[in-house]
């Protein structure tokens, strides 16, 4: 079995791309582009030069000693916590701010949940000195305000999605009516890897930084490439598809997903796809989403902002499908406290997306000698508030 | 031969009006698409609601989300349109994003949409290729006409491609936009309408997007064999209630 994605543009049977024939012309010159562009040494050049000397790339993989204690086994954290901003979202910006200057586009529109992926697009936009449109949910405006401020002193023009339930996918459904507007000077800059092919293949391959450097790192530290396990979290997928990806087809290396269960799966406030998704199109891809049985789509709930996502990319929606990954879903409360205890054994604060990775070690126990990479995507920074009201502090 | 045809050789201009299912009531359906035709429109595009309608601007937007919450559901739809064929004799087309229609199963769908004398279908969602290559010979099967978008940004060679595949009208979005985003057309638009008429394809062409006057009807007629009015409408009847319907009709047929 092939788990990376096929010449149609699919992954298994879930991927493609389910668009109006508005935005047609530009998908479509982006799938003829993509791979060319990519593949031209400048722009390999100017890709790494951006990743190492204004992201800070590579980030450290860390032997955490004290959680591995705890825990029986060998932990190593990729810290993409470390990056500039604050998570994994800024590889890919910079990958797509360059594509979108070769495909001669003066306009960046982008989604945000969170508000992560939308301050990695208007950073990479003030850096280009190119105009930047960011949709974020009225409902995640108030959430996350500190990175509403953030959007704006970088000099982006943060416009609420006030249509439907008001979060994320709201805001990509506007990021994606802006696109068929303004068909001819923009790009649409996806924070993840979803919607229509191209998208979650460029995604993933500008996220694929993440596990080449955890496969020459390792080395260094084991004398071997591959851990035993590589886990990460899950919302649209663009973490994991980036700490996956040069492990994807070796399956010694076994994969963990870990999604938001919310208030607990069954609960009816809950963000795990996998388990509640069936398959069918969102944002102009085939792959799992919660939905009703009339097929309308259907609010996700998680306490963190970065995984209420209603489906999930169609690598995992394969990944998942043919068993290739294990997936596993994490309640609110504990992921918590797995943020809690990372901060306390190791001087660490993740963002409670990763924290909800982190809990994987109450849930399942590896052995003394597995080497466990777990991807640290994000830090905690921008969920103070929400850690202090949790725990009282 | 389909409704559809037939009317695309009446010997004049078509007026097409949408709506969305269950707005402003649930059960509005069935005397919207009587009185439409009553009032002299030529075809009707009843609108299935959907949660996440990318195509569509606030209008219709709107009116989904309020006909999801009046309680619309497939299942509901095809009851009030069963006996619709007792009483309506203009095509009737359904319009609606591609994930519902996936839910209920697509051949189910095509099935019930022939038993009910429903003519086409419009999913903005479904690439013509895929179309193509997997669900052409079930619509055929079932005696439905599938219908594409083109829009100005559409190439010659996808357009003549389209127009190969397509066995009723082509459906031609005016302007970059969603539905309901101007009003008047400019020189621009009036070219692109002129350009594809130049083409002289095999399937005559409806314009929509951005009609919402009696001008505007005129305007895209002229090189067209007819045009669709969605948001505007819908904006109306919000406003006076589905007892506005003639009035509409007139105002855009004076």
């Amino acid at each position: 079995m092939r788990y990376n994605i096929n010449k149609k543009g699919y992954y298994g049977e879930f991927g493609g791309a389910y668009i109006p024939e508005m935005l047609y012309p530009n998908v479509e010159d982006l799938r003829q582009k993509y791979l060319k562009v990519m593949a031209e040494p400048e722009f390999q050049k100017e890709f790494k030069a951006l990743l190492k000397d204004y992201v800070g790339r590579p980030s450290p993989l860390y032997f955490a000693k004290r959680l591995s204690e705890k825990y029986q086994t060998k932990i190593y954290l990729k810290r993409e916590d470390l990056n500039h901003t604050g998570a994994h979202k800024i590889n890919n910006t910079i990958g797509q701010i360059l594509m979108a200057q070769r495909l001669g586009k003066k306009r960046i529109i982008a989604e945000t949940g969170a508000g992560q992926h939308g301050v990695a697009t208007a950073t990479v936009c003030a850096l280009m000195g190119l105009e930047c449109i960011v949709y974020m949910g009225e409902i995640d405006m108030a959430r996350q305000a500190p990175n509403v401020a953030r959007m704006k002193m970088l000099g982006a023009t943060v416009i609420p999605a006030v249509s439907g339930s008001k979060t994320l996918k709201d805001a990509t459904n506007e990021a994606i009516r802006d696109w068929i507007n303004n068909p001819v000077d923009t790009h649409y800059i996806i924070g993840s890897v979803v919607g229509p092919h191209p998208y979650p293949d460029m995604v993933a391959r500008f996220q694929s930084i993440v596990s080449e450097e955890i496969k020459w790192q390792l080395h260094e530290q084991e004398g071997r490439e591959n851990p035993d396990y590589v886990i990460a979290c899950v919302g649209g997928g663009s973490n994991a598809a980036g700490a996956y990806y040069h492990f994807l087809e070796d399956t010694k290396v076994k994969l963990i997903a870990v999604e938001a269960a919310g208030k607990g799966v069954n609960s009816g406030e809950s963000a795990a796809t996998s388990a509640l998704g069936k398959i069918g199109i969102i944002h102009g891809s085939k792959t799992l989403l919660m939905q009703t049985t009339d097929g309308q789509i259907t609010e996700p709930y998680s306490i963190s902002a970065g995984l209420d996502y209603p489906g999930v990319g169609p690598m995992h929606a394969h990944l998942f499908k043919s068993g290739r990954a294990e997936f596993i879903a994490i309640t609110d409360d504990d992921a918590m406290e797995a943020g809690l205890e990372l901060s306390q054994l190791e001087g660490i604060i993740p963002a409670i997306e990763t924290a909800h990775a982190l809990a994987i070690f109450k849930e399942k126990t590896f052995k003394p000698d597995d080497i466990v990479v777990v991807s640290l995507s994000g830090r905690g920074d921008k969920d103070l508030s929400t850690y202090s009201d949790y725990f009282n502090l | 031969m389909n409704r559809i045809n037939k009317k695309l050789q009446a010997d004049k201009k078509l007026l097409s009006i949408y709506f969305t299912a269950g707005f402003p009531s649930l059960n509005d359906t069935a005397s919207i698409i009587q009185d439409l035709e009553k009032n002299g429109v030529d075809m009707i595009e009843i609108g299935l609601p959907f949660s996440d309608p990318l195509a569509d601007g606030p209008t219709i937007q709107a009116s989904s989300t309020q006909a999801l919450k009046n309680g619309m559901t497939t299942d509901i739809l095809f009851k009030q349109l069963k006996d619709i064929r007792q009483t309506v004799s203009i095509p009737l087309i359904i319009m609606g994003y591609f994930n519902p229609i996936l839910q209920f199963g697509v051949e189910a769908f095509c099935e019930k949409c022939q038993e009910i004398g429903m003519d086409g279908l419009i999913i903005p969602d479904l690439p013509v290729d895929v179309y193509n290559e997997k669900y052409k010979a079930i619509f055929e099967n079932y005696g439905l006409i599938n219908v594409f978008l083109i829009t100005p940004q559409t190439s010659e060679k996808r357009i003549q491609f389209i127009d190969s595949i397509s066995s009723g009208f082509i459906y031609m979005v005016s302007s970059a936009s969603v539905t309901g985003g101007q009003s008047g057309f400019g020189d621009e638009q009036m070219a692109y309408f002129k350009r594809i008429e130049a083409m002289n394809l095999k399937n005559p062409q409806i314009i929509g997007f951005g009609i919402s006057s009696s001008e505007t009807f005129k305007q895209a007629t002229k090189h067209a064999k007819g045009a669709i009015i969605g948001s505007a409408f819908i904006t109306h009847i919000k406003k006076e209630g589905i007892q506005g319907i003639p009035n509409f009709v007139n105002h855009i047929l004076s």
